[in-house]
C-alpha cells in the first residue's frame, strides 16, 4: 500500500517541537527512528496530519556519564547501543541486548527512546529498562517528569506518556561490581520478536548471596513483566541450584501468558522458565556451572 | 543417441572452446539484475497510465448487498471504480475444470464476485485513479455493505451433513476425488509382519516472490490490440486467456514479460485481479498498471499444500515394503484456479506416493474441497514434499518397528537401477532412475559414521541431534498428459529460433521464460554450444508472444528440458545451414568444416578459414557472389515435444542433520546433502543454486511458512513479521552432489532441476527431527514443526 498523503516538519530544536504541537495538535505525530511508525503508515493503521521529525534535536541524542548516572539519550539508535563505550561498562544489558533486536538495518535507525514509546510487550529494550530500574526522563512543553520504568508501562502498547510528552532520556545506575545481568530469548528466527524472553540483572556478593534481583520477562504478557515472586525467591540466597528451581518455580505465579501465533500460554511460561534457568546458571561459579 | 559425443553432435572435439554444456557459465543477465538495470514490470511506465488498487473482502463469506461509490468516485486522482457487474459486460467467467480429471467440478468465477465474496482477500471492487496512492484513497472511500455468511473453513467438515455448501449450484464441498489402487493392499496388510501408520498435516503456505505480481494492460481502440505487460511464467498462457475471455482474438494479445523477480509456479496462474486490470484497460481504452502489495499478495496469491494424509505401510520380516495405504484430504480454497486447476496437487500425491520404492500393494485416495481461504494452486514442487513425506516418513517408522538402519531399510527397498523402464503401482511410467547411485553418493558425502558417533556423545550430555534421510522423485518436463489432454491451452511443446546476423552475433529466441533461476543462461550457452560461437555473441529473447515461438513457458521443470532440447536443435540447424554457405564459398565440402568461437575452421586441422562476420557479410551484403540457388537462410527454428514418456522423472535422496533443543523446542538445521540426477546438467552452479534455493524452501515449510487462519476463515499471517521465510541465518550449509541418467527423448537429455530441493527436504527434515526425538519417544508428523508441536510431542507443555 502506498502512504496516504502527509505533512512532514523536521524539528531542530525542542522549541520546534513545541510550536510544531501547538499548531498541529493531534494531528502531529513524533517520528525518529520510523521502524514502526513507517510500518503502519505504509499499512494505513494511521493517517496523521503531520510527522514531526524529532532526529536532529541536539537535547535528545547522546550518551553521558553525569551526576552519578548513565543518560541514554532517547535518539540512541540500537547499533549505537550496542558499540558504545559508556553503556558497555555501565548498563552492558542495553549492549547486550541489542544484537537481539531485529536486523542491522533496523538497528541503524530504531531508537531506544521510540522502542520505549512504543511499548510492544514483546520487544527487548523495555525489558531492559525494567530489569535495570532505568528512570526515564519525560519531556513536554509543560516541562519535564521522571518516571520509573516498570511504572511506565501500562498495558499493550500503553504507557504513562501524556499527549505531547516524549521521552527524552533513559537514565541507569552505572553498574556496579557486583552486578551481573544477561538477556535471553526464544524467537522463531533470529531478529524476530521474541516467544519469550528474559532480561535479568542482579547482584552477588562475594559469598554468591543475591542481591535485588530484578527478572524482567517480554513477550510473555501486555507489558514487560518484572517477575516479583521469583525475585523474592531468590533475594537473599546463595545463588545454587535449588535457589534457581525455587525462582522457577516462583515463576508460574508472575506470568499470565497470553496465546499468539506461536503457541498456548502454557508454552511461553514453559520458556520463560527455561529461560530463567539458562540465564541464572550463567551467574554461578564456574564450579557450580560444570557441576 | 543421446550421448553428447563429438560424432553425435558433429563437434570436432569434446574440449572445443566453446563446449558449454556442462560449464559453470556466469549467467550473462546478473550484471544487469544486480546493477538494478532490469525491467520488471513496474518498471515500465506508458503514457496515459492509470493505476489500479482493490477493494477486498473483510470476510471469509459474504453477501455483497450494495457497494456505494459515489464519495471515491469524488476522490480526487481518481478515474473510474468497477464492480464485479462492469466488469462482466466485457469479460466472460471461468471454470477450471480438466476433462481427465474425472467428475471434476468447480463454479464459474469472475474477476470481481457479482453476488458474494467467498475467501478473504477476494478482490471485490476496483479504483482506476491517477497514482497508486490515488487509487487507495479511492479504495477507503468505497462504502460495501456486507451480510456475512457463515464460513466453510475445516476441510475435516467440508463433506458433512451441515457444512455451508460454497456454490449451492455444485451440490456440495467436493471438487475432485480419484483413488488409485494396484496389488491387493488389504490382503497385504493383513498378512503383514508389521503395519505402521500415522497421520501426516503439511501447512498451508505460499510462494512469497521477491517481486509480487504485477500486470500492466493496454487496450489501443486504434487497432483493436491488447498488449500485456505481466510478470508471468507463461505469456503464451495468458495471450489465450485473456483473448478468450475478453473476447478478443488470440493474435490481437500480445503479452510481454520481461524480468521477473522469482515465481515458483505463483505466477502460472490466472487471478482474477490481474483479469479485471486487463477488462478496465479493454474498457477504458488506457494502460492500468496494478502491482500486488505484499499484504495483498498474503491474502491473494495462491497458497498451497494444505493436506492432511492418513497413511501406513506394511512390511514383510525381512524388511521388504509390500504396500502403502494412503488417505488423503486437502482443502483449496472456494474455487479451483484457472486454467491448471486445483486438483493437480491432489492428483499428484496420488502419483508420488511410494514412487522411489519396489513393492506391489498400493492404494491411494485424494479428496480435493471447497473451503472459504484464499485459493490454492500449484507452487514449486507440487504434491511432491507432500508424497514424499508421507512416504519417507512411513519409511523411517517402518525401520524402526523392524529394527532396521534407515539406510539398510532403503537399500532393501529402493528400485533397482536396472529395473527399468519401468511403471510404479500408481501408473506412473519410469525411463531410468539412479535410486541406488545416487545413495552411494550420499553416502560418500554424509559421513555416517563420524554423525552417529557425535550423535551418541551429544546425547550424553544432553544435547538431541538426529539424522534423517528421504528418497525422492521428481515429475518433470510435462507432455500434453498433463494439462493438453485435459482440453486447456498450455503448450507442452516448445520452440527456438536461432539466427545469425550480419556481425556473425547469435540471437536466440524462446518460448521458456525466465524468472531468475537462468533460463536464459543455459539458452545462451546451448545457441553458442550448438553453433560454435562465443557465449558472449548470444543474445537471448524471451517473454514476448510477438517475437518468440509459441511455448509453454517455464514450470514444471521443463526450461532446460523442453527449451533447452528446442535451442540445440535450432542451432544445431543454424550451424548445418552456415556449414552449407561456407562450403560454398570456400569450395569446401561442408562436412569438411565446422565452427568454432565464431570462425569456420578446417575440422580436420583446425585452421580457420573464415569468420562468421565475414560470411555474415557476404550472405546479408553481397549475396550476389553466392551461387543463384545456394540456400543462405540464417535463421532456423524448430519446436520440441517428449514423445516416448507422459514425464521425464527424475529422483534423489537427500539427508539432513539436525539438532532439536528439546527444552526450547528449537530446531537447527546444522547441515544439508543432497544428490539428484537431473540427467544431463548443462550448468552444474545454476543446478546446485537451484537444489539449493529448493532445499530452502522446502526447509522453510518444514520449519517456519504457514498461512494462519482462525476459524472464521480471517488471515492472520499478513506481513512478514507473522509469515516466517526462512533467512540465511538459520539455513545450513548445503552440499550438493549429481547423477546424470540422461532422458533418451532428447539430444539433450536434460530433465528438470528445480524442485528436487523442495520435494525432499522436508521429509529429510522430519526424520532428522524424529531421530533426535527417538531416545524421549516423541514424534512430529505435522509441518511446520515449530516449537510449541515439538514441545507438545515431548510432552513438556
Amino acid at each position: 500500500m502506498k502512504w496516504p498523503a502527509i505533512g512532514y516538519i523536521r524539528a531542530r530544536s525542542l522549541d520546534d517541537l513545541w510550536e510544531a504541537q501547538r499548531t498541529h495538535g493531534a494531528a502531529a505525530q513524533v517520528l525518529a527512528g520510523g521502524q514502526t511508525l513507517l510500518a503502519t503508515l505504509a499499512f494505513r493503521l494511521s493517517e496523521p496530519g503531520v510527522l514531526v521529525d524529532i532526529t536532529r534535536i541536539p537535547e535528545l541524542r547522546g550518551v553521558s556519564l553525569a551526576g552519578g548516572a548513565l543518560r541514554i539519550g532517547a535518539l540512541t539508535r540500537h547499533a549505537e547501543l550496542a558499540r558504545d563505550p559508556l553503556v558497555a561498562r555501565h548498563a552492558p544489558l542495553f549492549a547486550a541486548a541489542a544484537p537481539h533486536i531485529a536486523h542491522p538495518a533496523i538497528r541503524n535507525r530504531g531508537t531506544i527512546g521510540g522502542s520505549l514509546a512504543y511499548a510492544d510487550p514483546a520487544a527487548e529494550l523495555p525489558a531492559c529498562a525494567v530489569a535495570l530500574d532505568a528512570t526515564l526522563h519525560l519531556l513536554s512543553a509543560r516541562g519535564e517528569r521522571r518516571v520509573k520504568a516498570e511504572g511506565f508501562f501500562t498495558g499493550l502498547l500503553s504507557t504513562l506518556l501524556e499527549p505531547g510528552e516524549i521521552i527524552a532520556a533513559v537514565e541507569v545506575a552505572p553498574a556496579s561490581p557486583a552486578q551481573r545481568t544477561a538477556i535471553l530469548e526464544v524467537a522463531r528466527r533470529s531478529g524476530d520478536y521474541a516467544m519469550a524472553g528474559i532480561a535479568a540483572a542482579l547482584e552477588l556478593d562475594a559469598t554468591g548471596r543475591v542481591a535485588a534481583p530484578r527478572l524482567a520477562f517480554f513477550g510473555v504478557g501486555d507489558r514487560p513483566v518484572l517477575a516479583n515472586r521469583a525475585n523474592v525467591a531468590l533475594a537473599g540466597r546463595v545463588l545454587d541450584a535449588q535457589a534457581i528451581a525455587a525462582a522457577a518455580e516462583a515463576l508460574g505465579d508472575d506470568l499470565d501468558p497470553p496465546a499468539d501465533l506461536h503457541g498456548p500460554p502454557e508454552m511461553k511460561r514453559h520458556l520463560a522458565r527455561v529461560l530463567l534457568r539458562r540465564a541464572l546458571t550463567q551467574f554461578l561459579p564456574a564450579k557450580e556451572m560444570a557441576a | 543417441m543421446n550421448e553428447i559425443t563429438p560424432a553425435s553432435i558433429g563437434l570436432s572435439r569434446e574440449d572445443l572452446p566453446n563446449s558449454y554444456i556442462g560449464r559453470s557459465v556466469p549467467r550473462p543477465n546478473v550484471p544487469k539484475l544486480v546493477q538494478g538495470r532490469a525491467t520488471y514490470t513496474d518498471d515500465v511506465v506508458l503514457p496515459r497510465m492509470l493505476h489500479a488498487a482493490f477493494l477486498r473482502s473483510p470476510h471469509a463469506h459474504a453477501r455483497i448487498l450494495s457497494i456505494e461509490t459515489a464519495a471515491a468516485l469524488a476522490t480526487p486522482g481518481v478515474v473510474r471504480v468497477f464492480t464485479g457487474r462492469d466488469i462482466a459486460e466485457v469479460c466472460d467467467p471461468w471454470v477450471a475444470v480438466l476433462d481427465h480429471l474425472k467428475g471434476m467440478k468447480s463454479a464459474p468465477q469472475h474477476p470481481l464476485p457479482l453476488e458474494r465474496a467467498t475467501w478473504q482477500g477476494e478482490p471485490v471492487v476496483a479504483v482506476v485513479a491517477e497514482s497508486r496512492a490515488a487509487a487507495e484513497d479511492g479504495v477507503a472511500a468505497l462504502r460495501v455493505e456486507w451480510e456475512p455468511l457463515p464460513a466453510q473453513t475445516d476441510m475435516e467438515t467440508a463433506l458433512a451433513p451441515g457444512a455451508v455448501v460454497i456454490h449451492p449450484e455444485l451440490g456440495d464441498n467436493l471438487v475432485f476425488t480419484r483413488t488409485a489402487t494396484a496389488g491387493d493392499v488389504e490382503a497385504a496388510f493383513a498378512a503383514a509382519h508389521k503395519v505402521v501408520e500415522a497421520t501426516f498435516v503439511t501447512a498451508r503456505h505460499t510462494g512469497v516472490t521477491l517481486e509480487p505480481r504485477s500486470i500492466i494492460a493496454d487496450y489501443n481502440r486504434a487497432d483493436g490490440t491488447l498488449t500485456v505487460h505481466q510478470s508471468t511464467q507463461a505469456p503464451h498462457m495468458m495471450q489465450g486467456v485473456f483473448a478468450k475471455h475478453l473476447r478478443l482474438r488470440e493474435s490481437d494479445v500480445r503479452v510481454i514479460c520481461k524480468d521477473v523477480g522469482g515465481s515458483f509456479g505463483i505466477k502460472v496462474h490466472v487471478y482474477p485481479d490481474e483479469v479485471a486490470v486487463a477488462a478496465m484497460a479493454r474498457i477504458m481504452g488506457r494502460p492500468v498498471k496494478f502491482v500486488a502489495d505484499r499484504f495483498e499478495s498474503f491474502t491473494s496469491d495462491i497458497h498451497a499444500r494444505d493436506h492432511r494424509i492418513k497413511a501406513r505401510i506394511a512390511v514383510d520380516a525381512q524388511g521388504k515394503i509390500l504396500g502403502f495405504d494412503v488417505d488423503d484430504l486437502t482443502g483449496i480454497g472456494p474455487y479451483s484456479v484457472y486454467p491448471r486447476t486445483s486438483a493437480i496437487e491432489g492428483n499428484q500425491v496420488v502419483n508420488l506416493c511410494g514412487g522411489p520404492y519396489d513393492f506391489v500393494n498400493y492404494r491411494c485416495t485424494t479428496t480435493v474441497v471447497l473451503q472459504n481461504k484464499a485459493p490454492t494452486c500449484q507452487y514449486r514442487a507440487v504434491g511432491h514434499p507432500i508424497a514424499t513425506a508421507v512416504t519417507e516418513g512411513l519409511v523411517d517408522m517402518a525401520a524402526e518397528a523392524l529394527g532396521m538402519d534407515p539406510i539398510a531399510f532403503r537399500r532393501i527397498n529402493l528400485i533397482r537401477d536396472d529395473a527399468y523402464p519401468r511403471t510404479s503401482p500408481s501408473g506412473m511410467r519410469f525411463e531410468g532412475l539412479s535410486h541406488h547411485a545416487s545413495l552411494d553418493k550420499l553416502l560418500e558425502m554424509v559421513p555416517v559414521e563420524k554423525i552417529r558417533a557425535d550423535q551418541a556423545a551429544q546425547r550424553a550430555r544432553g544435547v538431541y541431534r538426529g539424522l534423517g534421510f528421504a528418497s525422492f522423485i521428481e515429475l518433470t518436463n510435462p507432455s500434453p498428459f498433463m494439462y493438453g489432454i485435459g482440453g486447456a491451452r498450455i503448450s507442452a511443446q516448445d520452440g527456438a529460433t536461432v539466427r545469425m546476423d550480419p556481425d556473425g552475433s547469435i540471437t536466440i529466441a524462446s518460448g521458456v521464460t525466465e524468472q531468475g533461476q537462468g533460463t536464459e543462461a543455459i539458452l545462451a550457452q546451448i545457441a553458442a554450444h550448438g553453433v560454435g560461437v562465443p557465449v558472449e555473441r548470444v543474445k537471448v529473447i524471451t517473454g514476448d508472444t510477438q517475437n518468440t515461438p509459441y511455448g509453454g513457458g517455464t514450470w514444471a521443470c521443463r526450461g532446460a528440458g523442453i527449451g533447452g532440447e528446442a535451442a540445440l536443435q535450432s542451432a544445431l540447424a543454424l550451424r548445418a545451414q552456415i556449414l552449407e554457405v561456407a562450403g560454398a564459398m570456400l569450395q569446401a565440402k561442408p562436412e569438411t568444416l565446422d565452427v568454432v568461437m565464431g570462425e569456420v575452421v578446417d575440422r580436420a586441422s583446425g585452421t580457420p578459414r573464415l569468420s562468421l562476420a565475414e560470411l555474415g557479410r557476404i550472405v546479408y551484403f553481397r549475396g550476389d557472389t553466392l551461387p543463384r540457388d545456394l540456400p543462405r537462410e540464417l535463421v532456423q527454428t524448430r519446436h520440441f515435444i517428449t514423445k516416448e514418456y507422459p514425464f521425464a522423472f527424475t529422483n534423489g535422496i537427500q539427508a539432513c542433520w539436525a539438532e532439536v533443543d528439546v527444552e526450547t523446542g528449537m530446531v537447527k538445521v546444522l547441515e544439508h546433502w543432497c544428490v539428484e540426477d537431473c540427467g544431463r546438467v548443462i550448468n552444474p552452479l545454476l543446478v546446485d543454486e537451484q537444489v539449493r534455493g529448493g532445499i530452502v524452501q522446502g526447509l522453510g515449510g518444514a520449519l517456519y511458512e504457514h498461512c494462519v487462519y482462525d476459524a472464521e476463515g480471517n488471515l492472520l499471517t499478513t506481513t512478514l513479521a507473522d509469515y516466517l521465510v526462512p533467512m540465511s541465518a538459520e539455513m545450513p550449509d548445503i552440499h550438493v552432489g549429481h547423477v546424470e541418467t540422461p532422458t533418451r527423448e532428447s539430444l539433450l537429455g536434460a530433465k528438470g532441476a528445480g524442485e528436487a530441493g523442495t520435494a525432499g527436504a522436508p521429509a529429510a527434515l522430519m526424520n532428522a527431527i524424529n531421530d533426535a526425538l527417538r531416545p524421549l519417544g516423541a514424534r512430529v508428523t505435522e509441518q511446520p514443526f515449530t516449537p510449541a508441536r515439538i514441545l507438545k510431542a515431548l510432552g513438556r507443555i
